[in-house]
């Protein structure tokens, strides 16, 4: 098919599956599906909206995105899932947000601590349990450097005042209480917990911590929430080029570090989506600037470590080449095993933050070609970030129902899907591999010159994994 | 100045610091419970084509999905109205009937399994005069059946959930019971049960004794579906005929005590027989359930179900030494820990602390009986409403020689350096472990298997040269 043809019959597949919607919903869920054609005309999809009630998202809420992507990876602080026990039992291990340190000592990361609400909570208020809570945090927890409380739905709802009692708590304890209001009904996806626990970050830690001399090198990196061990290997290609990461935020992360954040030369953002806004905010307020970077696949890194190599001397550049020349051997190799076994292979992604974009050039390092992306909770900005990156004729979907997303993966027939959990056993009972690009699968890290041969192995796994070759009976018509 | 980090890793595991752990009121810390709405989900999924539909916030329905997909490997299909800010000052009227009617016409459902989630319970909306509303304004079919559940995550867990939701499955699908039209079935519940190979195992026995039987709700099918190619929203559950029929059923039999009591209590309301046993799991479970099945059919046990029970006690007594007078912590769900505990006792094996965190009075009386009863039980004690924290604090100063309990004990299990057999939900760090049952027979020979090769395993990783051998 030629590229014209294959725009076309991409934007008759959207339609096609529009069809089964009624017409309120249709209507609605044509603004966020579009193909990638030579003029961009059309291209724009519309994001950022309240999901249509009743079909099927994979979308979460603002608590996932404030507690369970922002907050939980926050080491040495114990984090108060305030309110019934379901949402801390739902997000509790399973972000795969790895950490150093001393468990139920200085890392709390594997923990779930929660104020399991009865319904005498929800009659009489939770301020007073909220109060004993953290008096006994302190008491099992001397090694705590602070306590954060991310509100659940009802304690927005039934009028809890725990700012008041963070400030109180805090004064008594002698330790940062940070109240969070990242109830689930706010907002309309996990952005704007995003947003709200950077502002908790902005309003109750960021410049009060210890003073530090800023090193001529002292780098922090934003947006990394250590999944598999991310943040590591990202560190290490920093650190091989003389830089010296002093924060990461927040995977592997210190109350110190999100303290401290501003007092680096230069702040490098990964995840812009989910924490631009504290990245803004340093720079009008402290000077401190910061720069996207990539850290996926060769192609990238490359052009990520010269970008930020260039923000400093020229020391740093003649390391930062160093680095590369280091790795151009071993990451050539690996493309070398793995780019015969998957060039031409086709992927359609659907992921959140920063990956339907980022993770395009690993592909394409692999010789493989995304035909289809899209995120669950990003905004204009990031699909103006993410449609240059993309081919003619990709297919664009935000916040994609169950049913588009499989209708369409049936009509584009990719060779592989990489998306979520609620995702990855529907695509694999129709025999199609499939990646979970959240958790890395269990697998990873994907970042840095360590992660991509584990990401190349790994893809190559899911397509050609032999599995799939059994799934027709032999007698089977 | 502040305590060492090495200071306090050895204070976490004193007696000390168990009692001062054991004296928190208001935390909670590593829960071994989910919430409602978690279990109604789980129930809805066993009725054929039925669409589990969450009132209340998206990010609800995204957890229970999540959850349920990691433990099960399977695709867990439900959606929400996606409650927000808006709602909270109207209620949530509008996203309910608009959600109605998307999902009617996106999924077909048979019925519709509507649960509430926190928020939608705050507020106070009244689930079922929006449905009337809904049907008034024919965004469904006036004959869709939707059933409803209040489910809020501040009462109950996810047994609770369970509960609530399969009364009110009945309560919509169900024709009143009338005495010229009732039938021969008996109406098996599970209850909240996370093993597929249970379901099946229900199955296998009921239709080995002859008794014509409906397995209500019934996942085995819709959460171990097979890979033939394409994916199937609706694969499987108790069919929607049958459902119509429950009230007119010959008798209930519930194979779990705590997940249940609603929905008996509704039953009995309506005249429909029933009993409830505990959850058969070793061989005296299991015999209570041969038994009641039995009693129903009116028939023999059939020789084949001896010869099988023959076979357990065979695989028991071969390897009872392995069991006998081992120390055990264990923490789950009641059901599973009365059953799970029972099992121990009948190997010889210790019990030494249990850990309820969703306990009840009625449940906590049962343990504490069975446990006096056996002379293998006597240094047990019951932790009710404690959590995994709690457990911790136990395991170092009390060690024992195994952890029995989902993927969250691994921790634990860890600091006091003892293995973690996987048995309950969720489990997340294993494979494959929901098919195979634990109910039945059968699932003693797999227990016993779990069990025992674990600690075999340990022996051989851990022996010194001179005592590595090649029998054990």
């Amino acid at each position: 098919m030629s590229t014209k043809e294959t725009i076309e019959f991409r934007k008759q597949v959207v339609e096609e599956v529009l069809e089964v919607y009624p017409e309120k919903a249709k209507k609605n869920r044509r603004q966020h599906i579009a193909v990638k054609d030579s003029e961009c005309a059309g291209c724009a999809v519309k994001s950022n909206a309240k999901t249509v009630p009743g079909i099927m998202t994979a979308r979460g809420c603002a608590y996932a995105g404030a507690k369970g992507v922002v907050w939980g990876p926050v080491k040495d602080v114990v984090h108060i899932s305030h309110g019934p026990v379901g949402c801390g039992y739902y997000s509790w291990g399973n972000r795969r947000n790895l950490a150093e340190g001393e468990i139920g000592v200085d890392n709390f990361v594997p923990f779930l601590f929660t104020s399991d609400f009865q319904e005498s909570d929800i009659i009489y208020g939770g301020d007073k349990k909220l109060e004993k809570i953290i008096d006994e945090v302190v008491g099992l927890f001397p090694n705590a450097k602070g306590v954060s409380v991310l509100s659940e739905c009802p304690v927005g709802l039934i009028g809890d005042d725990i700012e008041s009692v963070a400030r109180r708590m805090s004064e008594k304890i002698e330790l940062p209480v940070i109240p969070v209001r990242c109830e689930g009904f706010r907002g309309i996806s996990q952005s704007l917990g995003h947003h709200i626990a950077n502002d908790a970050i902005r309003d109750h830690l960021l410049g009060k911590g210890p003073a530090r001399e800023i090193g001529k090198y002292d780098i922090g990196i934003i947006g990394d929430y250590n999944i598999g061990g991310d943040a590591w290997a990202s560190k290490k290609i920093l650190e091989e080029m003389g830089l010296k990461v002093v924060n990461i935020w927040t995977g592997d992360s210190t109350l110190e570090m999100l303290q401290n954040g501003h007092l680096v030369k230069l702040n490098l953002i990964h995840c812009f989506r989910s924490m631009n806004y504290i990245a803004k905010h340093m720079e009008e307020t402290y000077g401190t600037p910061w720069i996207e970077f990539n850290f996926f696949g060769p192609t990238k890194i490359k052009e990520s470590i010269l970008k930020i190599a260039a923000q400093f001397d020229d020391y740093i550049m003649e390391k930062a080449l160093k680095v590369i020349e280091k790795y151009t051997v071993p990451m050539q190799k690996v493309i070398d095993i793995y780019r015969p076994r998957l060039e031409g292979k086709s992927v359609m992604l659907y992921v959140g933050g920063l990956r339907p974009r980022h993770i395009v050039g690993a592909y394409e390092d692999l010789g493989m070609e995304v035909i289809g992306t899209g995120y669950e909770f990003a905004h204009n900005e990031d699909y103006e970030k993410t449609i240059p990156a993309l081919k003619e004729g990709t297919l664009i979907y935000d916040d994609v129902t169950a049913l588009e997303l499989e209708e369409f993966v049936k009509k584009l027939k990719p060779d592989l899907v990489g998306s979520g959990i609620k995702e990855k056993y529907v695509f694999e009972k129709m025999g199609l591999p499939f990646r979970q690009m959240h958790s890395w699968d269990y697998s990873g890290p994907y970042h840095g010159y360590q992660g991509f041969p584990i990401f190349a192995r790994d893809m190559d796994m899911a397509i050609n994994s032999p599995t799939w070759k059994s799934i027709k009976a032999p007698w089977s018509k | 100045m502040e305590t060492s980090t090495k200071v306090t890793k050895e204070w976490l595991n004193t007696q000390e610091y168990r009692e001062k752990n054991f004296a928190r009121e208001k935390l909670v810390i590593n829960p071994a419970k989910a919430c409602q709405p978690l279990g109604a989900l789980l129930c809805a999924l066993g009725i054929e084509a039925s669409l589990p539909f969450v009132h209340g916030s998206q990010g609800c329905a995204a957890y229970f999905r999540s959850t349920l997909s990691r433990h099960y490997r399977e695709p867990v299909a439900a959606v929400s109205d996606s409650m927000t800010e808006d709602s909270a000052v109207f209620g949530g009227q509008s996203n309910l009937i608009e959600g109605l009617k998307n999902a009617n016409a996106l999924y077909s459902p048979k019925v519709v399994a509507m649960f509430t989630s926190c928020m939608a319970e705050v507020i106070g909306d009244d689930i079922n005069a929006y449905l009337g509303n809904a049907k008034e304004q024919e965004a469904i079919p006036k004959d869709l059946p939707v059933a409803l559940a209040n489910t809020p995550s501040f009462k109950g867990s996810h047994i609770t959930g369970y509960d609530t939701m399969l009364k009110g499955l009945i309560e919509c699908l169900a024709v009143p019971r009338q005495e010229d039209k009732i039938n021969d079935r008996l109406y098996v519940v599970p209850g909240f049960d996370t093993y597929t190979a249970n379901l099946r195992e229900y199955k296998r026995l009921l239709k080995v004794m002859e008794a014509p039987f409906t397995l209500l709700p019934d996942q085995s099918d819709v959460l171990d579906t097979p890979n033939l190619g394409t994916y199937e929203l609706y694969p499987g559950g108790t069919p929607i005929t049958e459902m119509n029929e429950a009230l007119n059923a010959g008798s209930f039999l519930f194979a779990q005590t705590y997940s249940t009591p609603t929905t008996r209590k509704y039953l009995a309301g309506k005249e429909v027989p029933v009993e409830v046993i505990s959850m058969p799991i070793g061989i005296g479970g299991t015999d209570k359930f041969i038994e009641a099945v039995a009693k129903f059919t009116g028939k023999d046990v059939p020789e084949e179900i001896t010869i099988e029970r023959g076979r357990s006690i065979d695989a028991m007594t071969d390897s009872h030494q392995y069991i006998h007078g081992k120390k055990f912590a264990l923490f789950g769900d009641p059901d599973v820990l009365i059953g799970v505990v029972s099992f121990l006792l009948e190997m010889g094996g210790e019990p030494v602390h249990i850990v309820c965190t969703n306990s009840t009075p009625l449940f906590k009386k049962a343990m504490e009986s069975m446990l006096e009863a056996s002379p293998y039980g006597q240094g047990a004690t019951l932790y009710a409403g404690k959590d995994l924290w709690h457990l911790r604090s136990l395991l170092v100063t009390e060690p024992v020689d195994m952890l029995i309990g989902d993927s969250h004990g691994k921790w634990a299990a860890r600091d006091a350096n003892i293995p973690l057999v996987r048995i309950g939900f969720p489990i997340t760090d294993r494979v494959n472990l929901h098919r195979y049952p634990i109910i039945g027979y059968s699932g003693v020979i797999n227990m016993i298997t779990m069990i025992v090769n674990t600690f075999l395993e340990e022996v051989d990783r851990n022996s010194p040269e001179a005592y590595f051998e090649m029998m054990r």
